[in-house]
């Protein structure tokens, strides 16, 4: 080969990238289009007006006053879970407990903040380390049942979150463990007792939006997932195990401490996002209650699947879909019924996901070719 | 005269930016075995795909019988007479012999016809087999006996043979090309045998089709022609069949001669005097449905010498690669390298041992297609200690030391001529001969006490072989320990110094290079002599 065609071959590769950035950016805009042209049909059919249901939703997530800083809030937590999914992903697993892995790092937080009866930046600290064990230690669970057991891990990550919703509703009905026990809420079954002033995380105020100071934490964590992927001998590994596991079990890649390592990162993050909730102060008022994680865990798989495991792209996408949940907050203000605002939402929702199917979709059907080419 | 039995006209189809099929023309004449020779990637197996159906041409013409058709799948091609064998087996192991015959037939279950019709096919064409028998007892011979057999039994007029050898042995090869003969000559089908090997279609054939690059470049009279002629008109350049005959299936070349055979045999004395790099010892493999694997398999392996592991495809080759790739844990037995003994079937161990390997899927095993090149270059780089290094690499750095990847990577690029974009180029852009290349680069630089090759030239084009075969004898005469895991008979014939003969799981018979013969070797594949051994 010579040297021309070299250069002339480092061109090509330049020109597919450029060219692979409109035809994603194509298929993004042409969802979207889709998604607002169907919700206007289904709102006009219903009476409603798509104007003013765009309006309200824009209202609630960025034009109100006050509404960045609230949708900033639901962001940090469903900005970790993602971060967690993706090196999850990264590594060639599925994990599916989000929901429960955050539920149990919230619990836990409760625990520690209502048990240890002093307040402070130590004792926070405390209630974060107890948020990443809880996250850690019930995706563990699914990692040792992985790794010693060979039971699949979408299974059983996914099973697990109806355990941890049992689990934490025994503790919220026990006054040792998570039920406030003050007499006057005793009428007030499944509620934690509410965490003290100085216990729960600063909250900043910028130009009227007031959010906790989480928010740092959480982009600095996006900026270290993404060196920690791209810059580290530990980050290749992982993804040599995601993307060729028998070739790096033969490099010296060990599926078990290296998946586990893994499985119980990703449970950590997410175990830490509810310990931000819990003391960030935008869900559930400082308390732990049934039904707490209000499909975060979800959610934030979702924002991960939206931005294609790309550990940078998660901090816009983990906006729009948190200004989605806020924005949503001023529907029903426009009259519309609220089974028509609820499929509106999903149609938006289902915009941002359709892409990521489609180029997943040719991607494989590439590799797949490239592959039968080849052999 | 009356019109040939098919007749493709200008067939032309194109993936994308390659040609696999440029204007080809071909006419199947019954009563004869046409053969269509061309190096692996000449277009042979699309233009066979396209007179079956499973491929639309992008222009070109087929009539069949005379008749101008449209052939849109292979239930249509069935239908006009047209049955092929595939190259990979379609059959369904845990059933016999009989319901995989009548597998897909849309008719009523009727046990006793169906195996009455096998047995009449069975004498009919001498192709013997036992209708009750299950399929994942029956040797790779008979399963390909019993891909015939689904073939014939539509009683089609065109039979076609996609690389029917590749998992036979010598004497079943004859086999077949007899029960060949014998379709031909008494019932008057069309043949076409696809083939990259020059010998099986010199002979078996009456008339062969020479493709390069997607079109044709010759057609001649099997009887006027001569193993050099088709050799030039394959690769399109002279070619000694001495250095070539390997990657042209041209066994004769390499029976002729074996004193000449490899540089490396004159070497041969002192290299048996030293201590081996590789020993095997009674190793027992079980797979996860508790099939054997390896049944006491036990090899040793010198520096600097090629042992050749011949075999048909099916006896263990593939666990005794993955055995070396750290990917297969043993019952019982040993593996020492040099003097060490990793742990068959931890993440590594082997690797850290020395044992470089060539895997037979290289995107198994071998590369990460998603990676790049650079990448793909440094896989290997095991933690230095068993426990708490789980962050560093062998160096102890817990930060990838990218430059120096980039420049090792470049380096290796340029040593070993790789063709890429880039070293940041995706490996999955590169062809299968430069992503055999990166594979064979990394294991090299390795500084490896063995060098593991399974399969290494299978799917490359000639050039690519034969400098596969060059880096492969070069390592030896560096010292390396060679292995080389193959069912290309020609293959091991090429290269190795000493032959060893697998069959199931274990190694059933041994020789010299210098005392090679050829019909021993292949009784001892098909466990004929496994007791005398």
């Amino acid at each position: 080969m010579t040297a021309a065609d070299a250069a002339a071959g480092a061109g090509d590769l330049r020109y597919d990238r450029a060219r692979e950035g409109v035809t994603v950016l194509g298929i993004y805009l042409a969802s979207i289009a889709v998604a607002l042209v169907v919700a206007a049909l289904v709102l006009l059919a219903t009476g409603g007006s798509p104007t003013s249901v765009l309006s309200a939703l824009l209202d609630g997530s960025v034009r109100g006053p006050g509404r960045w800083g609230t949708t900033i809030g639901v962001g940090i937590p469903l900005l970790l879970v993602a971060l967690g999914t993706i090196i999850n992903a990264r590594a060639g697993l599925v994990n599916l407990g989000q929901e429960g892995q955050l539920f149990l790092g919230a619990a836990l937080g409760t625990y520690v903040a209502t048990h240890i009866g002093t307040g402070g930046p130590g004792v926070l600290f405390l209630i974060m380390l107890a948020g990443v064990a809880g996250g850690a230690v019930w995706a563990g669970i699914a990692a040792v049942l992985r790794y010693q057991r060979r039971m699949p891990e979408v299974l059983t990550t996914l099973l697990l979150v109806f355990v941890a919703a049992q689990a934490v509703g025994y503790g919220l009905k026990n006054k040792n463990l998570l039920l406030d026990p003050t007499p006057d809420q005793a009428n007030r079954n499944l509620i934690s007792e509410r965490l003290r002033p100085d216990t729960r995380l600063p909250r900043l105020d910028w130009f009227g939006n007031e959010f906790p100071m989480t928010a740092f934490i959480a982009l600095a964590l996006a900026i270290l997932v993404t060196l920690v992927l791209r810059w580290t001998v530990v980050g290749f590994r992982l993804q040599m195990l995601g993307r060729g596991p028998r070739t790096a079990h033969r490099a010296g890649v060990s599926e078990a401490r290296y998946g586990g390592l893994a499985l119980v990162v990703s449970g950590a993050f997410c175990g830490l996002a509810g310990a931000f909730m819990l003391a960030g102060g935008d869900f559930g008022n400082y308390r732990l209650t049934p039904n707490y994680p209000v499909n975060i865990g979800w959610e934030g798989l979702l924002v991960a699947l939206v931005a294609r495991d790309h550990p940078l792209v998660v901090i816009p996408v983990a906006f729009i879909f948190a200004a989605l949940r806020t924005g949503s907050g001023f529907l029903a203000a426009t009259g519309v019924d609220r089974d028509i605002t609820k499929v509106v939402q999903a149609l938006l929702v289902l915009a941002l996901l359709v892409p990521p199917a489609i180029l997943f979709v040719r991607d494989r059907r590439r590799a797949l070719a490239a592959a039968a080419d080849r052999v | 005269m009356t019109s040939p039995a098919a007749e493709l006209q200008g067939v032309t189809k194109r993936f994308g930016a390659v040609v696999a099929c440029d204007d080809v023309d071909l006419t199947l004449n019954r009563g004869e075995i046409h053969g269509i020779l061309g190096e692996n990637g000449a277009g042979k197996s699309t233009l066979m795909k396209v007179l079956i159906g499973l491929v639309l041409p992008d222009a070109g013409s087929i009539r069949i019988d005379g008749e101008p058709q449209r052939i849109g799948d292979p239930a249509q091609a069935a239908e006009l007479g047209i049955g092929m064998v595939h190259q990979h087996f379609s059959l369904v192991e845990p059933l016999t012999v009989w319901e995989n015959v009548i597998l897909g037939e849309r008719v009523r279950l009727d046990a006793a016809a169906a195996r009455r019709r096998l047995g009449e096919i069975s004498e009919r064409y001498g192709l013997a087999i036992d209708p009750d028998e299950r399929v994942s007892d029956l040797s790779a011979g008979l399963r390909q006996r019993l891909e015939i057999i689904k073939c014939l039994r539509r009683d089609p007029a065109i039979v076609i043979l996609d690389e029917p050898t590749s998992v036979l042995t010598p004497g079943e090869s004859e086999q077949l090309f007899e029960v060949l003969r014998r379709v031909v000559e008494r019932e008057h089908k069309a043949v076409a045998l696809v083939s990259h090997k020059l010998d099986e279609v010199l002979a078996a054939t009456d008339r062969i089709t020479i493709m390069r690059a997607g079109a044709v470049v010759d057609r001649r009279d099997t009887a006027e022609a001569d193993a050099p002629g088709l050799a030039r008109a394959m690769v399109g350049r002279p070619v000694s069949l001495r250095s070539a005959g390997a990657a042209l299936g041209y066994i004769e070349a390499l029976e002729s001669d074996p004193a000449v055979a490899d540089p490396a045999v004159e070497a041969s004395p002192e290299v048996s005097e030293s201590q081996s790099v590789l020993q095997i010892r009674g190793a027992v493999a079980r797979g996860r449905d508790g099939r054997t694997l390896l049944d006491g398999l036990s090899l040793e392996v010198r520096p600097g010498e090629i042992v050749g592991v011949a075999g048909v495809e099916g006896n263990g080759q593939a666990a005794l690669s993955d055995l070396l790739s750290s990917l297969l844990r043993l019952e019982s037995g040993t593996v020492r390298v040099r003097d060490a003994a990793p742990l068959p079937g931890r993440p590594g161990a082997m690797a850290a041992a020395g044992v470089a390997v060539v895997p037979a899927d290289r995107h198994e095993s071998g590369c990460v297609l998603d990676m790049t090149v650079a990448e793909n270059l440094t896989l290997v780089s095991p933690p230095r200690a068993r426990t708490g290094r789980a962050l560093l690499d062998r160096a102890g750095r817990a930060v990838l030391d990218r430059a120096g990847r980039r420049a090792h990577a470049e380096r290796l690029i340029q040593q070993f001529g790789i063709q890429t974009p880039g070293a940041d180029a995706p490996m999955w852009s590169l062809s299968g001969g430069n992503q055999q290349r990166v594979v064979l680069a990394r294991e090299l630089s390795g500084d490896p006490a063995v060098l593991v090759a399974a399969q290494p030239t299978r799917g490359l084009d000639v050039g690519a072989i034969e400098y596969v075969s060059a880096r492969l004898r070069e390592a030896a005469a560096a010292g390396v320990g060679v292995l080389l895991i193959s069912t290309e008979l020609e293959e091991v014939l090429d290269l190795a110094d000493r032959i060893v003969v697998i069959f199931r799981g274990r190694i059933v018979g041994e020789m010299d290079r210098a005392d090679l013969d050829v019909e021993r070797l292949g009784l001892l594949m098909s466990g004929a002599q496994e007791a005398a051994s």
